[in-house]
């Protein structure tokens, strides 16, 4: 008797603070977050959770933010996106490339819930959004610069996985580089992570013994930096200003800034006016920066002004033909721009590209 | 420097934590313990270098302080699974669950901080040699990780001591009977597991990348546990396994860089091996180190005279003295 007393106490005040918990969620917009890494990578992640705190800034005690980090890109991805519809959140940010199929299955479920998926392309039902940034031009003003920096002719390329974002990054930094020197050659290893340092470091010294002097990413560590500065070549950095971590050896850095979208899609949660879209805001919308131009000449660095000023104006678009594929086929023509459709599912290299696309 | 002598450095700098973290975990094991933290325990260890380095300005006092933690935080295993009998398999991988969340509050005011690094030390007359000279101008943990296994061996198999933790490990029972106070034994070995894992977190963060960031131990606690039964229990063949997998990780990356066409001057049938080993798909080539790994750990499983032979008795088993 004393035992289901307990219990039908217990069972009660969960349903008072369920209630409590409730109400309190209705005058607040709770916005959630899934993070593929630690909040402290100091890169990607790190991005991500800055723009949270951008949102919680920026409307303070109407908002309530959660987020949930290192969620595996498998079908675990599911429960707790789900965990987070079934808790009150209002908007889901799902920020990695394999959230997608998870992300649009939990939207059919929670119809009432907002999603938003970062770097993907499917938008199965009228919930889900997906956002995405054009790092790649930041890219290509990087491979400008490498091919007038190197002494060697060669770059090193640390990528993590074989999807169209990466893709897309190595692409736009071979065009960008042999658009000053033709016989410019890259050199890709392919990690298969998103975020292990000692991997990456490993990876930037196999790059380096093999005869690189200029180094950059795709993953999301200060590591390949620290080994760049330790070896004396120069690098790129990754998502965030490493200049710290590279004073003498950071070139520059294409920035995530995510902050300003997820203002204003909370926002638009807030008000009513969230609307199912798909964008991809590059340097003109200000959500790709580059860090300062450092370690190198001042033409160089005018000339990376001056690239990267074009393609913030839109007077220059990096996918611009004549474009050959890798295999020799052609693929842009003359003056012919990329359609988005392509570069969104990007799956092939272009002429330059000495490496073999895993598949 | 030669490249090659560069590439075997790296592979040194890949193989010496797993090497000093399986090391400790080959002693807790042989003692008939499975502590399944060392991952947990390992990143303790790197959070409390890296802190202790910035503030103390020493990256000895760091890596001495790795130590300590380990050891302090392996404590609370012993505790629960010698003092109350939790189960050892659940109490372990709390131990890693509770490692990882605790070094990230820890270190949350460290992101972003580039670290100081523990330098080379040259061992006078050796590091002069030629060919050889570079392997002795590494940084201390190397040459720790390669004493230490010296010691392990000989402790284990040369020692009173050592015979009387494989007594414990094989069967604690007859131990206790013998008078021989199992558990705390055991208490020991399993700090002296903690202190070594704490080592290999500090050589992560002190020398391969001199930074904190959360989770950056990436599962290599979880490949030096491997290591162990790859081993089969053995102190030398952890060495191997560690350098084996180390080795493995690197050439990956450089067949992957490399372009063969830059060796078409050697012999034709050397040619065509590089050629075939670079043309291989990156996945497959970045999953080489753990697929060598499960194939030797499926060998060992075959073969039951060897397992037999080796594995500690008691291994996991939790031990009540009955008086």
């Amino acid at each position: 008797m004393k035992r289901l007393l307990a219990s039908l106490l217990t069972a009660s005040a969960l349903a008072l603070t369920a209630t409590a918990a409730v109400a309190e969620e209705q005058d607040k917009t709770k916005a959630c977050f899934i993070y593929i890494g630690p909040t402290g990578d100091f890169g990607w992640t790190y991005q991500h959770d800055q723009g949270r705190k951008s949102v919680e800034e920026a409307f303070g005690d109407k908002v309530e933010t959660a987020y949930l980090e290192n969620v595996p890109e498998s079908a675990e991805a599911q429960r707790p996106i789900e965990g987070f519809a079934r808790a009150g959140c209002d908007i889901i940010f799902t920020t990695s490339f394999n959230y997608m199929d998870p992300t649009n299955k939990a939207a059919k479920k929670f119809p009432d819930v907002k999603f938003e998926h970062a770097t993907g392309y499917k938008r199965e039902s009228p919930n889900v959004s997906t956002y995405s940034s054009k790092f790649y031009q930041g890219r290509y003003v990087q491979g400008q610069i490498a091919a007038r920096m190197s002494q060697t002719g060669v770059a090193g390329y640390i990528a993590s996985f074989p999807i169209p974002e990466v893709i897309r990054g190595i692409n736009s930094f071979i065009l960008g580089a042999q658009s000053i020197n033709p016989d410019f050659k890259l050199k890709v290893v392919w990690v298969s992570t998103w975020f292990d340092p000692p991997k990456e470091a490993d990876a930037a010294k196999a790059l380096i013994d093999q005869g690189v002097d200029i180094l950059t990413q795709h993953t999301d560590s200060t590591a390949p930096m620290q080994v760049a500065a330790e070896r004396d070549i120069k690098a790129f950095g990754q998502a965030s200003d490493m200049i710290k971590f590279g004073p003498e050896t950071q070139l520059t850095s294409i920035i995530d800034e995510w902050g300003p979208y997820y203002v204003e899609r909370v926002g638009a949660v807030m008000n009513g006016t969230w609307e199912q879209h798909d964008v991809w805001h590059g340097m003109a919308e200000g959500n790709v920066v580059m860090a300062p131009y450092t370690n190198m000449p001042d033409d160089v660095a005018k000339m990376a002004e001056e690239t990267a000023a074009k393609i913030k104006s839109g007077e220059f678009e990096p996918f611009t033909g004549p474009i050959k594929k890798q295999d020799g086929t052609d693929w842009l023509k003359e003056g012919e721009v990329a359609d988005l459709g392509t570069l969104l599912g990007m799956n092939f290299y272009v002429a330059g590209v000495d490496d073999k696309l895993p598949q | 420097m030669e490249v090659w002598v560069s590439i075997l450095l790296s592979i040194c700098a890949a193989s010496t934590p797993l090497l000093l973290a399986a090391t400790g975990e080959l002693v807790v094991e042989r003692s008939g313990v499975l502590n399944l933290g060392v991952e947990g325990m390992m990143i303790i260890g790197a959070v409390t270098a890296f802190s202790v380095a910035q503030a103390s300005g020493s990256v000895y006092g760091g890596a001495g302080a790795a130590i300590f933690a380990g050891a302090a935080f392996s404590l609370l295993f012993a505790f629960l699974t010698l003092t109350l009998v939790a189960n050892q398999v659940a109490t372990g991988l709390a131990l890693t669950i509770l490692g990882l969340g605790l070094s990230g509050m820890i270190g949350e005011s460290f992101v972003g901080l580039p670290g100081l690094k523990l330098d080379a030390v040259a061992i006078p007359g050796l590091s002069g040699l030629p060919v050889v000279g570079p392997f002795f101008n590494q940084d201390p943990l190397f040459y720790t990780s390669i004493v230490l296994v010296v010691a392990v061996a000989w402790f284990l198999f040369q020692t009173k001591a050592g015979l009387t933790l494989r007594a414990v490990g094989d069967s604690h029972d007859s131990a206790h009977a013998l008078g021989i106070n199992v558990i705390a034994v055991r208490y020991f070995a399993i700090m002296f597991g903690g202190a070594c894992a704490g080592l290999a977190g500090a050589y992560l963060s002190l020398v391969v990348v001199p930074q904190w960031t959360e989770g950056m131990t990436a599962g290599r606690g979880w490949i030096a546990l491997a290591l162990v039964v790859f081993a089969s229990w053995r102190p030398w063949r952890v060495l191997l396994g560690a350098y084996l997998f180390g080795a493995i990780t690197i050439a990956q990356f450089h067949a992957q860089a490399t372009d063969a066409s830059e060796f078409s001057h050697l012999p034709q049938w050397l040619f065509a091996i590089i050629a075939w080993a670079t043309s291989l798909p990156a996945q497959f080539l970045t999953s080489l180190p753990y697929l060598a790994t499960i194939v030797v750990l499926v060998l060992i499983a075959g073969n039951r005279r060897l397992t037999m032979i080796n594995t500690p008795a008691s291994l996991g088993k939790s031990f009540v003295p009955d008086r």
